[in-house]
């Protein structure tokens, strides 16, 4: 097999020979596996698990396979393969998801094992992207980059893709389990609606360690993350982690597949008796086998050792210049643009949201075009979001506005990262076999309506989640306008809720009022904006703010008041 | 039923005695955990070699304190997808230090048996007609474990290997 070199110079995790020996034994493992479905010898039954951890789902009209992006953060060329996959095997497109990864949606059955094949070249694969196990781990999009970044999650994220990583005791979990890590003081993982959401922080010494937090989740019965343990010294990292999910895999409901997240286990047993047991588990686990060296540590870090920047002035004459020139792109850098730690740097959104597009969608042209500015422009790597966006993370200031034309040529320009247009959507009925409505066309539809930038820059801050049916992939109850998607005798409905917070201080929205239809639900958020413009203090107030002072009333009012 | 050990088929010494039915003082039977609970006074004295089935809820803990009076642990997976099995082994080898027979028991498929040895499992009950390359093929086909393993002398195994990269 020729495996492709990922670009030298990128922060990201370069595989060795025995990272590479694995995924190619997986990948013939899972070709016999379907031999041995074929023959007979497993059952639908045993073949199903088998099947979902190695990423393919079986839809509504097809197969979908999901291709694992450790942590969101890829190469320039593993982008380009993924480009190269979706023209030969799928329509010319992917789709980005809430883990940070990309799926297919019409695949072939028969073509999964050479597709599995041609992601092997670039060290990518599909395993544990589904199924009853430890999924891939989240952090935040701006790592390594963000100026208010305290700890690199990506060092311990990939540090878990190794332990989780066929992980003998803890693949057939009583349920999925996703980990979410963030090392930054604002949270842009939204770890508290992780079955285990971690924050990374320093002591007075200066020494890494964590907060754990578990039992978070949406789904029919949403729940914020408990912390379990305020501080998790690094050599106990793995440990700890490892004692949760012995807690879980014993105790854990197996008799209800909607009760058998950790979530209800924290819930059910208390918070107090959970820690207890974790904790017990965790006295006996500790010591030299479990603990985590920091020279491994160390060594693994290296992989993600900042790349080579240029000493820049932070500030930028080309940039100001094209800033007062180019109004379009003034606005985008006011709401597409973060700050960088390294002067005369900056951390860049690529808004998968156009006007009326489909969230998280992106052609293979698209995907090649991003790998060419990845690149050109940031040291050959980028990052998916779990908001379905994808970042480039150390661009020059000199070169944001070359970047931004480019982008904005190929439809990948849009100026609303945060804003009411950047909507989280799960793949909904023209999918998903579970979901009860469509999700696609009602995000269509909102971001029609909301289509002008400047109109959406005056709104400010306000997510917009749309899930299809109560499972939340769409991540509804924590959208400050959150949407579901129900089912009334074969008609579409969708409920509308609002106040829902996916950062720190979490929060699940309230429901607004009955269920309304598609039509109605456009008019009924053009309302809810409305009475938020009408009633915000300062011109500044953030929606959720606004929300908290005036209560729901106004926004009842407004909307159900021709019932 | 055909019993796997060590990737392949093997002779099966024990046999498991139902409930109600007599338990034979000349050769290695299994009962189960609830007989045991009720009639263990009757195994006083006992001779030949003794083992328990736990059911899939029956968590190592409940057998901790009796466990040098059997020779065999037999560890029932009510369905393959019911994964508690793999904990109680563990809990078995590593917390209460048990070094006789694990057997997995019910039902488990070859695409679990790396798991189960890994788990610290010694030997499987598979059902009859089993193909019996597929289980030999299990310890085979995947050659690289990225966390310690019952028997690893290295702490956290693969991933120290890292230290040469660098």
């Amino acid at each position: 097999m020729n495996h492709i070199a990922p670009g030298a110079r990128a922060g990201i995790y370069h595989y060795d020979e025995i990272d590479r020996q694995f995924v190619a034994e997986r990948v013939e493992q899972f070709r016999k596996q379907v031999d041995r479905r074929l023959s007979g010898e497993l059952t639908e039954e045993e073949f199903k698990p088998v099947r979902l951890m190695n990423g393919l789902y079986l839809q509504l009209h097809a197969y979908m396979l999901r291709i694992a992006v450790p942590y969101g953060v890829m190469s320039a060329v593993q982008l380009r393969k993924l480009a190269e996959i979706g023209r030969r095997y799928d329509r010319g497109y992917g789709h980005f998801t809430t883990r940070q990864n990309l799926q297919y949606n019409w695949i072939k059955l028969e073509d999964t094992p050479a597709i599995l094949h041609e992601l092997a070249e670039v060290d990518m694969h599909a395993l544990q992207t589904s199924g009853n196990c430890v999924r891939n781990v989240t952090t935040d999009p701006f790592v390594g980059a963000a100026k208010d970044e305290v700890v690199d999650g990506r060092v311990y994220a990939e540090i878990l893709r190794q332990w989780t990583t066929m992980h003998p005791e803890f693949t057939y979990l009583p349920r999925k389990f996703k980990i979410a890590i963030s090392g930054a003081e604002s949270d842009r993982a939204a770890v508290r609606i992780h079955d285990v959401g971690l924050l990374a922080r320093r002591n007075d010494k200066g020494e890494p360690g964590f907060s754990f937090y578990v039992g978070g989740g949406l789904g029919r019965s949403p729940f914020v993350g408990k912390l379990v343990r305020e501080w998790v010294a690094q050599e106990d990292f793995v440990a700890y982690l490892e004692a949760i999910l012995r807690v879980y895999n014993q105790y854990g409901r197996r008799d209800n597949i909607y009760k058998a997240r950790i979530k209800i286990l924290v819930h059910e047993l208390g918070l107090e008796t959970f820690t207890r047991e974790v904790e017990e588990e965790f006295a006996r686990l500790r010591g030299p086998k479990y603990r985590l060296d920091p020279e491994v540590v160390e060594a693994i870090r290296q992989h993600f050792a900042p790349p080579p920047f240029e000493e820049l002035p932070d500030h930028s004459d080309a940039l100001e210049r094209a800033r007062a020139a180019d109004p379009a792109f003034a606005n985008w850098l006011a709401v597409n643009v973060a700050e960088h730690k390294a002067p005369g740097y900056a951390i860049a959104t690529i808004s998968l949201k156009p006007a009326g597009g489909i969230p998280g969608d992106a052609t293979c042209d698209q995907m090649d075009l991003v790998a060419d500015l990845a690149e050109r422009h940031s040291f050959g790597e980028l990052r998916v979001t779990h908001v379905q966006n994808l970042v480039l993370a150390h661009v020059k200031k000199d070169e944001l506005y070359d970047l931004w034309k480019r982008l904005d040529d190929a439809g990948l320009g849009s100026a609303n990262a945060g804003l009411i247009g950047d909507i989280i959507a799960c793949p909904g009925l023209d999918y998903c076999a579970l979901a009860n409505a469509r999700s696609i066309p009602l995000a269509q539809a909102i971001s029609a309506r909301f289509a002008d930038p400047v109109r959406q820059r005056t709104i400010g801050e306000l997510g917009i989640k749309i899930s299809g049916c109560i499972n939340a992939c769409g991540h509804h109850h924590v959208g400050a306008i959150g949407i579901l998607g129900v089912d009334k005798k074969g008609t579409e409905y969708y409920q509308i809720t609002v106040g829902g917070d996916p950062t720190l201080t979490t929060a699940i929205g309230d429901i607004l009022g009955p269920a309304v239809t598609e039509t109605e639900a456009v008019d009924a958020i053009e309302a809810i904006v409305d009475v938020y413009l009408a009633n915000r203090r300062d011109g500044a107030e953030r929606f959720v703010d606004t929300l908290a002072r005036v209560g729901h009333a106004p926004f009842k009012e407004r909307i159900y008041a021709a019932d | 039923m055909p019993l796997i050990e060590n990737g392949r088929i093997g002779e099966d010494a024990w046999s498991f005695i139902p409930d109600g039915e007599p338990v034979p003082n000349d050769r290695p039977v299994i009962i189960s955990f609830e007989r045991w609970q009720a009639e263990r006074d009757s195994f006083e004295g006992r001779n030949a070699r003794l083992g328990v089935r736990l059911k899939s809820g029956t968590l190592a803990g409940a057998i901790a304190e009796d466990l040098d009076r059997f020779s065999l642990v037999a560890v029932e997976f009510a369905k393959f997808r019911d994964g508690r099995g793999f904990s109680t082994a563990r809990e078995l080898r590593e917390r209460y230090g048990y070094t006789g027979e694990i057997r997995a028991v019910g039902h488990v498929i070859p695409d679990q048996y790396l798991f189960l040895v890994r788990t610290g499992f010694t030997s499987v009950e598979a059902p009859e007609g089993t193909n019996q390359e597929s289980w030999a093929n299990a310890l085979k086909e995947i050659t690289i474990a990225f966390q310690p393993s019952l028997d690893d002398t290295q702490p956290l195994s693969l991933l120290r290997r890292k230290l040469k990269v660098g």
